[in-house]
């Protein structure tokens, strides 16, 4: 059931398996899965640990080949990593000798941008993260929500396709993790940028996404497709509305049987 | 004062330390002056404290020592030189491509354990008494770990460095430059902190043979001639440029990498 390439499709995942061969044995840690996201969409993947998310998003980035299936960009065969797909990674993986504003325009300096314009775009982009007058600190002298932050900016002023985040705020406490994604919807509103976020949080996905994907125990399949019809812009307040919770209720059952699988298994 | 004199990796106070430091050191001198002084031990082996240090202000007023400490100082600088200018590069090579570390660490593994002073008579037999002869010995005796101490600094580059770097554009070249140079760099320096103290501890074996000048051939010189306050002068210069080399890379290191330290540069 592949998928056809389709031009008003941002990015096509068809098909797309994976199988590590390790010292043990083989390992599935991803079944064969099929979906698209479309421009300026804001996608969610929602799932327990282990059970493949990061594969499909290191697949998509290019960084891992997949055993089986392809994956399109803008109706091109994703053959390796570039600069039309931005990556966020839990980590940050700033370049610590680097400072904050050196950071953002990273990717700018290896295009070749003129030294003006990109002090232009890093001042566009630390006002968007709400970090002016950091641009000379370096990431040894920030919280970690600071960092991720630049990360973002980093990723975003290098102006790509879609933008990968990888369980991007995972490492954070609760209340800057709160923060942390009312800034990323408003940087998205204002981006017009399409999002592929990963997350094993229920409320964060509903939170983010315009539409969840919710992956099966290893070995990862999607599982269902949720739409959410939350209206945006959105703020902290819509996480008690009823639709929120009765959304939430529903995907946590879901995610409630595929984490006891994973964990039993 | 004694506060915490036996808790495991308890702070004590600066006065505890340093007096300890000084206490060791005063013990040392004090063995010292009881067996020279105190006649335990013949003159001709161990001489007096205050005939080293008038052998000493001897040698410094006549300024024969200096040519001795110039030309030991060349062959130390050169022959490291020599060892660092090849080896940096070739280890950071190794460290990141898999082809140059199965080319190259084998035989560098294997050579490593060769003792420098052993391969004397086959650089005779090459190329003669000469200076080359002596830097030859330098360079053998720091090469080989320097580079695999590189190559080990460079394979510790986070992972997730170079693949963000690559999702933001970079090209091989470009990664090696702008990426994998960077953050090698203080681990760089400090290997070539280590490894320049050990270029010093192989010059008396540098100058053992075949030399008429420097501080290793002075040492032997007084050696022939009895002179044990001599050596001992000689061997403390060493010491003494061995410290003071440390403290310049120290230094160095200090400067260049503000960025590892909170408190900014
Ligand atoms: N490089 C690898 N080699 C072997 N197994 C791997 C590798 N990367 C991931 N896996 C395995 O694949 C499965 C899915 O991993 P991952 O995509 O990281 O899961 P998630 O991000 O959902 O926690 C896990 O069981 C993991 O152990
Ligand atoms: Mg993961």
């Amino acid at each position: 059931m592949g998928y056809n390439v389709n031009a008003q499709h941002k990015l096509v995942i068809d098909q797309v398996g994976k199988v590590f061969t390790t010292k043990s044995g083989e390992v599935v840690a991803l079944d064969r899965t099929s979906f698209s996201v479309n421009e300026g969409e804001f996608v969610t993947i929602l799932g327990p640990s282990g059970c493949g998310k990061s594969t499909i998003l290191r697949v998509v980035a290019g960084l891992e080949e997949p055993t089986t299936g392809q994956v399109f960009m803008d109706g091109k065969k994703v053959i390796g990593p570039g600069p039309d797909r931005g990556m966020v990674f839990q980590s940050y993986s700033l370049y610590p000798w680097l400072t904050v504003e050196e950071n953002i325009v990273f990717g700018l300096k290896l295009k070749g941008i003129s030294k003006k314009e990109r002090k232009d775009i890093a001042k566009h982009y630390l006002q968007l993260i709400g970090l002016e007058g950091f641009d000379k600190h370096y990431p040894i002298q920030l919280s970690g929500g600071m960092k991720q932050r630049v990360a973002i900016a980093r990723a975003l002023a290098n102006d790509p396709e879609i933008l990968l985040m990888d369980e991007p705020f995972g490492a954070l406490d609760a209340q800057t993790r709160a923060i942390m994604q009312e800034i990323l919807l408003k940087v998205w509103e204002e981006s017009k940028k399409t999002i592929l976020f990963i997350t094993h949080d229920v409320e964060e996905s509903i939170f983010l996404g315009d539409s969840v994907y919710v992956m099966t125990a290893r070995p990862g399949r999607l599982k269902q497709n949720i739409k959410v019809p939350l209206p945006r812009p959105r703020d902290y307040q819509v996480k008690s509305s009823k639709e929120f919770l009765t959304l939430k209720s529903e995907l946590l059952e879901l995610i409630r049987e595929e984490s006891l699988k994973a964990v039993t298994s | 004062m004694w506060k915490n004199i036996f808790t495991p990796k308890k702070d004590i106070s600066k006065t505890l330390y340093w007096g300890a430091g000084f206490t060791t050191f005063l013990i040392f001198l004090g063995t010292w002056c009881l067996l020279s002084y105190g006649g335990f031990v013949n003159p001709l082996f161990l001489p007096t404290p205050d005939k080293v240090v008038v052998t000493a202000i001897e040698l410094f007023k006549s300024g024969e020592i200096f040519g001795d400490i110039g030309i030991s100082f060349s062959r130390v600088f050169f022959g490291f030189m020599l060892a660092a200018i090849i080896g940096v590069p070739l280890g950071i090579l190794m460290g990141t491509l898999r082809f140059m570390e199965g080319a190259f660490e084998p035989i560098i593994g294997f050579i490593r354990y060769m003792p420098a002073s052993a391969f004397i008579p086959l650089f005779i037999l090459w190329i003669g008494l000469g200076e080359t002869e002596k830097m030859a010995v330098i360079f053998f005796g720091t090469f080989f770990q320097l580079t695999l101490m590189v190559m080990d600094v460079t394979k510790n580059v986070q992972n997730e460095l170079i693949e963000i770097s690559y999702t933001l554009g970079a090209k091989k070249f470009q990664l090696f430059k702008s990426v994998i140079l960077p953050a090698s760099l203080p681990g760089i320096v400090d290997t070539l902190r280590i490894t320049f103290g050990w270029a010093w501890t192989y010059l008396v074996v540098a100058e053992l043979v075949g030399a008429s000048s420097g501080l290793g051939f002075m040492i032997m010189q007084a050696s022939r001639f009895l002179q044990p306050e001599k050596i001992i002068v000689g061997i403390m210069i060493i010491g003494i440029l061995g410290l003071i080399t440390d403290l310049i890379f120290k230094v160095i290191y200090r400067k260049s990498f503000g960025w590892m330290r909170k408190d900014g540069v």
